[in-house]
């Protein structure tokens, strides 16, 4: 009896040490906005037939500050359950404790990618994920419906606000009562971060939280940006902007009913498909100035992006390392672009004509991305979460009128120095 | 005296396996939490905890200097107390429907449990759907019938998002409360409504008078039970509204601290006031009642 049990456990222990040797189980987290699970799991699964190891793809919550909440708990217990983490560009210092450094597996490949981007995912000496694409905000229109009123595309808010008006009225009298001027990320999340780090910056409104940890979001300029903001409400906007994701501001203008939307670049692959009911009719430009140079005022587009990174718990970091090569690779990229709209981290690919022939605003909308404006999460580090939270709070309070826009952000500017006094971020 | 003293002794022991239990289960996580919640722990870094006394509680940033802690405390409470009384007025009324005999009785009872059913989670995402300003269902109906001019943004809208979420909450938990009470109603002896029927009471004070006294223990011990459940929630409002500050509970801002910015200590100390705030409420309940109780006992 006891030999028995003997013998099966030395075979299964055999069993699996052969099955060890010959190939891994990985588990990849990648997000679901737009087309990325179906790439993410296609691309995987190319490169698990190529090495013949498994890939298991795991699909992570849309909104990124869920998904950070998420991986926070997983990797605060030290779990194994996921061994590539899709991180956001605001992540790095966040979550650096919990990654590897990826330097001795890239073989140098990460300096073929944007300086910045590499250097965003520097925490100390550590590459701690590899660019898997770049993202800034940018302004979509409906071609044919400026056309069609012979207005030209919006470089200031004013121009927007104006023509999303005459539009949209123009549009519900001749019997769309659906029809929006401008639709947006208005919820109490990340992007409405990034959406309100726009308004500001392209009225000369500072970054909530300057590179020098200097709490800046009290002033003029940044009021009237959030005044602006809360003006397109309940006019230009649907009200249920409040409560809208970038996936629900897709769908209201993917089914025709806007004529202007804020988002980044995988809207225009998806826009383009041939059931899509506005193919052929959208443009992309960037994104419109609050107010002119003088005045400090810009045409801003927050700085977004994808990194691949392979956590320190994982069973499997050369394994996985090996994936994290593979998708961050020239060929992949180049994949992506075509078929999604993910923008490349490979300076090279903007050169390249298939990618410039989907994708023709890349290369037009070039200074757009070269010129992004970065969330503060590099000075505010380990607490740059809360900063986000408490800055979406306060942008959320003034777009829902529950609070005046002064006010907003002088309670913002005291909490944020209470968070860093004398501008000291831990 | 010898044998209640073993009697008691014995009962000891019964009781043990469970008081073990409940140790377990929930005396160690709530000790572990007040202890966590007198340091300045961080979730990615447990180990490195420092006591810092009560300065979670009472310091500069503390959660009682917190107004957003309070602002969340009101509407946990509006929350609980909308939707208890809601629920307590819907399920009576359903259950004074269903206690009719019928053939259609056992069908609408199993029907009528069909929210209580369903996950909340799915439920609550159900129901976003259903109220979607665009794709919506209910907006569509609406809008058709002419009862609005244009969609409402039911989740968005922070006049709306509050009264959304109770209502649903409502329509998820009713069938508890119908069911509890249903249960009290069956209990009721038929010949108090015989001796009122003799006697020619009209039917309003036979509710009253009757039917109301009789079930009125059982309807606030149901009512506890909601209560406690309320005053916890998280689900149904995380998934609708997120972490807007217009329906945030006391758990989602637990929730928040702990996790989005992984202040353990002074996200412990949010759960244990949400703990000691739980218990306040349901004695400062059971002793409001309490004579009611007994009265009718």
């Amino acid at each position: 009896m006891q030999a028995t049990l003997r013998a099966t456990a030395l075979a299964a222990t055999l069993c699996l040490a052969a099955f060890g040797a010959q190939a891994v189980t990985l588990k990849i987290s990648c997000g679901a906005v737009g087309l990325e699970f179906q790439l993410c799991k296609e691309e995987s699964d190319a490169w698990a037939q190529k090495t013949g190891n498994e890939v298991q793809v795991i699909n992570a919550p849309n909104d990124s500050n869920e998904r950070l909440a998420l991986y926070q708990q997983i990797l605060g217990s030290g779990s194994d359950k996921i061994d590539i983490y899709q991180i956001d560009v605001v992540w790095p210092g966040l979550l650096a404790s919990h990654l590897i450094d990826l330097k001795p597996f890239t073989k140098g490949a990460e300096k073929e990618h944007f300086p910045a981007i590499v250097a965003n995912n520097t925490v100390g000496d550590k590459l701690v994920a590899m660019p898997w694409f770049t993202d800034a905000g940018l302004l979509f229109y409906r071609k044919d419906l400026l056309e069609k009123y012979k207005i030209a595309p919006p470089t200031t808010w004013d121009a927007l606000g104006a023509a999303a008006k005459k539009i949209q009225d123009a549009e519900r009298a001749a019997g769309n009562p659906k029809m929006w001027g401008f639709v947006w990320q208005g919820r109490a999340y990340e992007g409405l971060s990034c959406n309100a780090t726009e308004w500001l910056a392209s009225f000369g409104g500072g970054a909530v939280v300057e590179p020098s940890g200097k709490v800046s979001v009290n002033n003029a300029n940044a009021i009237k940006a959030l005044e602006t903001a809360a003006g397109w409400v309940g006019t230009i906007t649907p009200k249920a902007v409040l409560n809208y994701a970038e996936e629900d501001s897709r769908g209201v203008f993917q089914s025709g009913n806007a004529v202007f939307l804020r988002n980044w670049p995988y809207v225009w692959a998806l826009a383009h498909k041939p059931d899509s009911q506005i193919a052929g009719k959208v443009g992309v430009m960037p994104l419109p100035a609050g107010a002119d140079g003088s005045k400090g005022g810009r045409s801003a587009a927050t700085l977004g992006g994808w990194q691949l990174s392979v956590s320190k718990y994982s069973k499997n970091q050369a394994v996985a390392a090996d994936l994290v090569n593979y998708l961050v690779s020239a060929a992949v990229q180049k994949d992506r672009a075509i078929k999604a709209s993910y923008n490349p981290t490979l300076p090279a690919l903007y050169k390249d004509a298939d990618v410039m022939k989907a994708n023709p605003f890349m290369a037009e909308l070039g200074s757009t991305f070269a010129a992004a404006v970065s969330r503060p999460s590099t000075v505010t580090a380990a607490q740059y979460n809360q900063v986000s939270n408490l800055f979406w709070n306060a942008a959320h309070d003034v777009i829902s009128s529950k609070t005046k826009a002064s006010k907003a952000v002088a309670d913002l500017d005291k909490q944020l120095n209470k968070l860093a006094p004398a501008d000291k971020w831990n | 005296m010898e044998l209640r003293g073993l009697r008691s002794r014995q009962a000891w022991w019964l009781v043990l396996p469970t008081a073990a239990v409940l140790a377990a289960v929930a005396g160690w996580p709530l000790s572990r939490t007040i202890f966590f919640s007198l340091t300045d722990a961080r979730l990615s870094s447990l180990a490195t905890r420092q006591f810092v006394g009560l300065s979670n509680y009472l310091g500069d940033s503390g959660v009682l200097r917190d107004p957003e802690w309070w602002a969340s405390v009101g509407n946990t409470l509006l929350f609980a107390g909308s939707s208890v009384l809601l629920e307590t007025l819907l399920g009576l009324g359903i259950a004074l429907l269903l206690n009719h005999p019928s053939r259609l009785r056992t069908a609408l009872r199993a029907a009528v449990l069909v929210p209580w059913a369903i996950p909340t989670v799915v439920s609550a995402k159900m129901w976003t759907w259903m109220l979607h300003d665009q794709f919506g269902i209910i907006n569509t109906a609406l809008v058709a019938s002419g009862l609005v001019s244009e969609p409402l943004a039911w989740t968005a809208d922070p006049e709306l998002s509050f009264v959304t979420i109770v209502l649903v909450d409502v329509w998820k938990t009713t069938p508890f409360m119908a069911l509890l009470t249903l249960a009290a109603l069956q209990m009721v002896p038929r010949d108090c409504y015989e001796a009122a029927e003799v006697d020619g009471v009209p039917p309003w004070r036979v509710f009253t008078h009757v039917t109301l006294p009789l079930i009125l223990p059982a309807l606030l011990v149901a009512m506890v039970f909601r209560g406690l459940d309320a005053l916890r929630v998280f689900d149904v409002i995380y998934v609708m509204t997120s972490n807007s500050r217009a329906t945030r509970s006391m758990s989602v801002y637990v929730r928040e601290q702990l996790i989005d910015f992984q202040k353990i200590g002074h996200g412990s100390a949010a759960a244990t006031l949400l703990f000691a705030t739980i218990a306040v409420v349901t004695l400062a309940w059971l002793l409001a009642t309490r004579s009611r109780m007994r009265e009718t006992r």
